[in-house]
């Protein structure tokens, strides 16, 4: 998400991939805060909350269950479960592209990458040039990610247990804009605008008859359909790269 | 199933598949089939919670302070404000609403 492209030529690349490491790890971080109040909001505890930061650790598979519990609550538990999931694969994809890159030192720190392995810090690690600095980016990034990411976690569930009626101080429409904000990268080409504004219709469209969190599910269906079919997509284009 | 099962469930197999990305041989998702459609997975599943985070109501559809909220989100990321700005603003917008004019 809006990585500065490398200027100054007379910094060390690692120099530059640790600078480029904190700041989008500090960036990041901040959303922290709405995942915290937004958890509340959806009825998990402060210790859940925490949980689901330290454990599951990717962003958007966290915004999607506190999202689908929020709407359907714990009988939605299955639909949470598969939208946190389906979220989640892309992380397997960047953990093929980074084990090259950082892999093979022993189970323990492969296991230490894996757990890390997320949207920034798969970017930053791709954005720099030679391997000395994609390993520093990719270990910096998530490192600070994953410190501030849970203290701010923890500060925004404290937020959200004090605010009490979320919904006067308008945190449903702060979930609605938080997702916003990590689709708007990647509406990128006419495919993905495509994809998003079916997925959206058909999501709304089957909200009233069927139960919480399906039409979520069921909206997967459109990307796996697009995908397979590559529908409205240029031939040879590779689009799995990191979100930068 | 309580709150407890699911948050450990799904961090658990956020978690697994991670590993799987380090364990798996790395030519399985270089298809570009597969690539796409990992890619495009993340696009629908968020415009889906987006639509339903918006007009959902249980199982009602209503039109409420979230839409203009969203509007309002949606013109700030075009103007490039940062994320944790816009959400905050997307906020005060609904709380606005509701306060002032009785929306619901």
């Amino acid at each position: 998400m809006g990585l500065r492209s490398r200027t100054s030529r007379p910094v060390p690349p690692l120099t530059v991939a640790t600078r480029q490491g904190v700041a989008v790890g500090i960036a990041t971080a901040a959303y922290g805060v709405s995942f915290g109040a937004l958890a509340v909001a959806a009825g998990l505890d402060v210790w859940q909350t925490c949980v689901l930061s330290l454990l599951m650790f990717t962003g958007g598979s966290q915004f999607a269950l506190v999202g689908v519990l929020a709407s359907g609550g714990v009988s939605a538990g299955p639909a949470a479960i598969a939208s946190a999931v389906l979220l989640g694969s892309r992380n397997a994809a960047y953990g093929m592209r980074m084990k090259p890159v950082v892999g093979g030192n022993g189970w323990l720190r492969d296991a230490a990458a894996a757990w890390i392995t997320i949207d920034e810090s798969t970017a930053v690690a791709l954005a720099q040039d030679d391997p000395a600095a994609r390993r520093r980016g990719f270990w910096v990034t998530g490192a600070v990610v994953y410190i501030g990411w849970n203290l701010t976690t923890l500060i925004g569930a404290l937020i959200g247990d004090l605010l009490g009626d979320t919904r006067a101080y308008g945190l449903d429409a702060a979930a609605a804009a938080a997702f916003l904000g990590l689709l708007w990268p990647r509406l990128k080409s006419h495919q993905t605008i495509a994809v998003a504004g079916a997925a959206a219709v058909l999501a709304a469209a089957l909200t009233p008859v069927v139960a919480p969190g399906l039409p979520v599910i069921a909206a997967a269906l459109v990307a796996v359909l697009v995908g397979t079919t590559n529908w409205l997509g240029s031939r040879d284009e590779p689009q799995a790269e990191a979100g930068t | 199933m309580t709150l407890w099962h699911i948050v450990l469930v799904a961090s658990i197999a956020c978690v697994v598949i991670k590993l799987a990305g380090y364990a798996v041989p790395p030519h399985w998702l270089e298809k570009p089939a597969t690539a796409r459609t990992a890619d495009l997975l993340t696009v629908a599943l968020l415009a889906a919670l987006i639509a339903v985070q918006t007009l959902g109501s249980g199982q009602q559809l209503v039109l409420d302070a979230r839409v203009p909220a969203l509007v309002v989100a949606a013109g700030l990321y075009w103007l490039r404000v940062p994320f944790l700005v816009v959400v905050i603003a997307a906020a005060a917008v609904a709380a606005v609403l509701r306060a002032t004019t009785g929306m619901a």
